[in-house]
């Protein structure tokens, strides 16, 4: 099975290296060191946050490698970047950059609205979006090692990023009550590959971590993402747009380690400047969503 | 027998996994009280930075440093990195338990991660290590009076020093326990 092989678990023990830490947005070398120095445990380079490609619209395209170039020679901690949905050859470029992780991701246009990139074939390890337990799975029979939600990016809204942790952790909990005879059935329903079904049956869990992203803004935001059951987050347009990027940066690393802590997050939660503003999900029309994209 | 797994970033999990299946009641420390109730401390794989900033935010530095004085204490990859007395590429702060420079990321980025199979180690017996290398450091110097327990390449990657033991791979990613057994017995002796 894919998952055991050494290639793969190198491609894992990265993802478990970013557990329990706060994966930040930034678009210049600027940026990565406010990120680094407030305690990400990795950056996400982008040539535009995910609020910032909403309202401009047009074509998302994979960043610039100069930008994130610039990056990588910023900062210490792994970086990641974004390639759209399905352009493998994005990814191959990537790849030859050498940075540490590639997001196939939601926020970018996608390349192929048919076929998501298959991962397998690259030595970089990949994360990919999902809304559910079916693509999740999906994403990993391609070769993702790490799976995040999609929620819905640069809204500052977390309420897509909840549906679509607790529809997996749900979904993930019902196939560990199902008998070995329903296995098959659940695997159609999923239209997800019948062995990684079984490896949930066993194990009640992925078998590659699973973070959140998509919407989180605030220190609560963080722990409730963290108490629903993502293993680290991903903070995009929250940080870099919002009034006071520093404190609200240290702010969320501070929550985000303390989760189950009330009295640690009300601290990390004072003193705090204005969130990003966020947006109302129906109020976004149905072709401006990002979280439809890929499946 | 008590051991802490400092819970601020990284793989704590998996160092718990690791360690109960060695026989350990598992603590995490995210507090200095909690430095307390455990007779030795790991230190997870992670990034260094990040659990860095998270010590000094929450004053975690000195107890630790304390704590290092008196009782057993285990890094793996970021936590030989905090537990050196000197850091490279970049220079950082640490908590100066074991008399080394390491450097930070040295074989590279992500893609030069990998698996390598050990042998002619000192754990004893015939059987080889598994040690999965992830964006790993390198020991460039090791102070008198460190026992080199396994070297990779050259390297020494698995180094015990007085009470404490590091390595520059991460053993709670492999199937057994034998380095953290490894651990629980510089514990005991310690206690004893």
């Amino acid at each position: 099975m894919q998952y055991l092989d050494d290639a793969f678990r190198v491609k894992v023990g990265l993802a478990e290296m970013l557990k329990g830490g706060v994966i930040m947005d930034v678009t210049d070398a600027k940026q990565a060191v406010i990120a680094e120095q407030a305690g990400a445990c990795a950056v996400m380079a982008l040539e535009r946050v995910p609020a910032d490609i909403r309202k401009e619209g047009g074509v998302a395209r994979m960043a610039a490698i100069s930008k994130i170039k610039e990056i990588m020679a910023s900062t210490s901690i792994p970086v990641m970047a974004k390639v759209r949905i399905g352009h493998f050859a994005e990814a191959r470029v990537l790849e030859a950059l050498k940075v540490d992780y590639i997001d196939e991701s939601e926020v970018l246009t996608p390349a192929d609205e048919e076929h998501h990139v298959w991962k397998r074939d690259f030595k970089v390890p990949f994360v990919c979006g999902c809304r559910n337990l079916g693509e999740a799975l999906r994403r990993i029979a391609e070769g993702a090692a790490m799976i995040r939600t999609k929620g819905e990016a640069g809204s500052g809204n977390i309420v897509e990023a909840v549906r679509h942790m607790r529809t997996i952790v749900k979904e993930m909990k019902q196939i560990t009550v199902l008998g070995q005879d329903e296995l098959v059935a659940e695997s159609k329903r999923l239209q997800a590959p019948l062995e990684l079904v079984e490896y949930v049956h066993e194990h009640g869990k992925l078998p590659v971590p699973n973070f959140s992203a998509g919407g989180i803004a605030t220190p609560a935001d963080a722990a409730l993402a963290r108490l629903l059951g993502a293993e680290a987050i991903f903070v995009g347009s929250g940080i870099f747009k919002s009034s006071d990027p520093e404190t609200r940066a240290k702010a969320i690393v501070k929550a985000n380690t303390h989760y189950n802590d009330p009295k640690a997050v009300l601290e990390a939660s004072e003193e705090l400047g204005d969130a990003m503003p966020g947006l109302d999900i129906r109020q976004i029309p149905e072709a401006d969503l990002m979280q439809t994209r890929g499946w | 027998m008590n051991v802490g797994v400092l819970a601020l970033q990284g793989d704590f999990e998996a160092h718990a996994g690791a360690l109960q299946r060695a026989g350990a009641r598992v603590i995490e420390v995210r507090h200095a009280s909690e430095l307390d109730v455990i007779d030795g401390l790991v230190i997870p794989g992670g990034e260094s930075t990040s659990m860095l900033r998270l010590m000094e935010y929450y004053g975690l530095v000195e107890p630790l440093r304390r704590f290092g004085a008196r009782q057993p204490v285990f890094g793996t990859c970021a936590g030989a990195i905090l537990m050196a007395t000197e850091v490279l590429n970049p220079p950082q702060a640490s908590l100066g338990l074991v008399d080394m420079a390491v450097q930070r990321n040295a074989y590279g980025r992500q893609l030069d991660s990998r698996v390598a199979r050990l042998s002619g180690h000192a754990l004893g017996g015939d059987e080889e290590i598994e040690a999965v290398f992830i964006r790993a450091p390198i020991i460039r110097r090791l102070g008198e009076g460190a026992v080199v327990l396994a070297t990779y390449e050259g390297n020494p990657v698995l180094v015990e020093s007085g009470l404490h033991l590091a390595a520059t791979f991460h053993p709670e990613l492999s199937a057994g326990s034998r380095i953290h057994r490894r651990f629980l017995e510089k514990i005991e002796s310690c206690a004893g």
